[in-house]
């Protein structure tokens, strides 16, 4: 887990561990399921000794249990702000891709056409799993604005799948 | 002898639609070869001009082959007369088109309730059925309303209750969601999956990925033929964890 995100989602009020995890399962729906309680923890004691946020442990407390609220320090909060205010974004990793139809045309490792045409299958299902995924989260909801976007994004690649195969047909045919 | 229901719901063999002639001629749909199983749903993709809505009016005997064979149900249709053609289309096919294609001046219930009228069901029957229709696309209060005064994401739902005003065997789609906006897309597309999932048969052609996607089989066709199939269900269902990176 990133430790921003984390972070941000301290910023609401100083919160329990698990307060924690519902909030970003309510934004991540089913894409949030994998996520472990585990990951949280260990992220927020990192947080807790760079000094981001500070843990208050109620005196009174029963055997084992974590009952600890974390809020942000004032570092904590800087960060926070820093990190909403940042543009950074994923950059499209497409060059490995697009390296490895050079290199089957070029080394006669394999058709670029039929790379592309497997390519689009993986595509296609991924495709077809976010939308049903979309399908089945109530209108609205925090996670099915996420999976339209991871949907979009497929589509899009789809999109640039079939200049490949426009561009390698026409190499083929002029070879 | 085969029973009915092992037999594929549609069989098109070497199916073939010329326009033109000498130079100028253009085969839309060149020797294609086609099962459907019952209750499946089949996606057919390709550029404009590949030839697809042809093989979609020829599959729902809109138009006639320059060759070849289609059946539905076992029944060849493609040499049968006009009046059985016309009988088939209304009692067999139901079509969804891009464009709606609704009767402006008649309500939704009445826009739904005309095919079964058509089709000479009793007028009562005919209406209970489309106020059933309605109910099941998510448009029971809009019933009285004039498509000019619904989204197009509504008139296309009243377009889908009207194709299934007959109960047919295969429901055929034109670019379904080619006029949608992204959620009204959705909305169609799970409507799509619970006919699917009550059994119904469709054949799609479609530019939208995202039908594409969620259909049982894909078909990419490029000038008239058939370049590629691919068998969609199954795949990486359940996993979606692997489509959002949230670790650091």
């Amino acid at each position: 887990m990133q430790q921003e995100v984390l972070l941000a989602m301290v910023a609401k009020e100083p919160s329990y561990g698990y307060e924690l995890r519902a909030r970003l399962r309510q934004a991540l729906g089913p894409l949030g399921e994998a996520m472990n309680a585990g990951q949280i923890y260990v992220t927020l004691s990192r947080l807790e000794k760079a000094g981001l946020v500070s843990a208050e442990q109620p005196t009174e407390l029963a055997e084992g249990q974590d009952r600890k609220t974390y809020a942000l320090t004032a570092d904590g909060q800087q960060r926070v702000a820093d990190w909403i205010t940042e543009v950074s974004w994923p950059k499209p990793d497409l060059a490995e891709f697009h390296l490895k139809l050079v290199a089957a045309a070029a080394a006669g490792l394999a058709d670029p056409l039929t790379i592309v045409d497997a390519q689009r299958r993986e595509l296609l299902r991924r495709l077809g799993d976010t939308q049903r995924a979309a399908m089945a989260e109530p209108d609205r909801s925090d996670a099915a604005l996420l999976l339209e976007g991871i949907a979009l994004r497929l589509q899009a690649d789809l999109r640039w799948l079939e200049a490949c195969e426009k561009s390698w047909t026409g190499r083929r045919s002029r070879s | 002898m085969n029973g009915i229901g092992t037999t594929p719901l549609v069989q098109a063999r070497r199916l073939r639609k010329e326009y033109g002639t000498g130079e100028g001629l253009v085969r839309a749909v060149d020797e294609v070869d086609l099962d459907v199983a019952r209750g499946e749903t089949v996606a057919v993709m390709g550029p404009s001009g590949c030839g697809k809505s042809t093989l979609l009016h020829l599959l729902g005997g809109l138009d006639r082959p320059s060759g070849g064979e289609v059946s539905l149900n076992g029944r060849r249709i493609d040499g049968i007369g006009e009046k059985a053609l016309a009988r088939m289309r209304r009692t067999d096919v139901g079509f969804v088109f891009q464009a709606f294609h609704l009767m402006e001046e008649l309500t939704a219930i009445e826009n739904v309730e005309l095919s079964a009228l058509l089709a000479r069901r009793s007028p009562r029957a005919a209406r209970r059925r489309a106020a059933d229709l309605l109910e099941q696309v998510g448009l029971a209060d809009r019933a009285t309303f004039l498509p000019s005064a619904l989204s197009g994401g509504q008139r296309q739902r009243i377009a889908i209750a009207r194709a299934l005003s007959n109960e047919p065997l295969l429901v055929l789609a034109d670019e379904p969601t080619g006029n949608l906006d992204s959620a009204a897309t959705l909305d169609v597309l799970q409507l799509f999956e619970s006919l699917h999932e009550s059994g119904q048969t469709l054949v799609i052609v479609t530019h939208d990925s995202r039908i594409a996607a969620t259909a049982d089989r894909l078909i990419s066709m490029r000038d008239g033929a058939f370049v590629d199939e691919t068998r969609l269900t199954g795949g990486t269902r359940g996993d979606l964890s692997g489509l959002v990176r949230l670790e650091d």
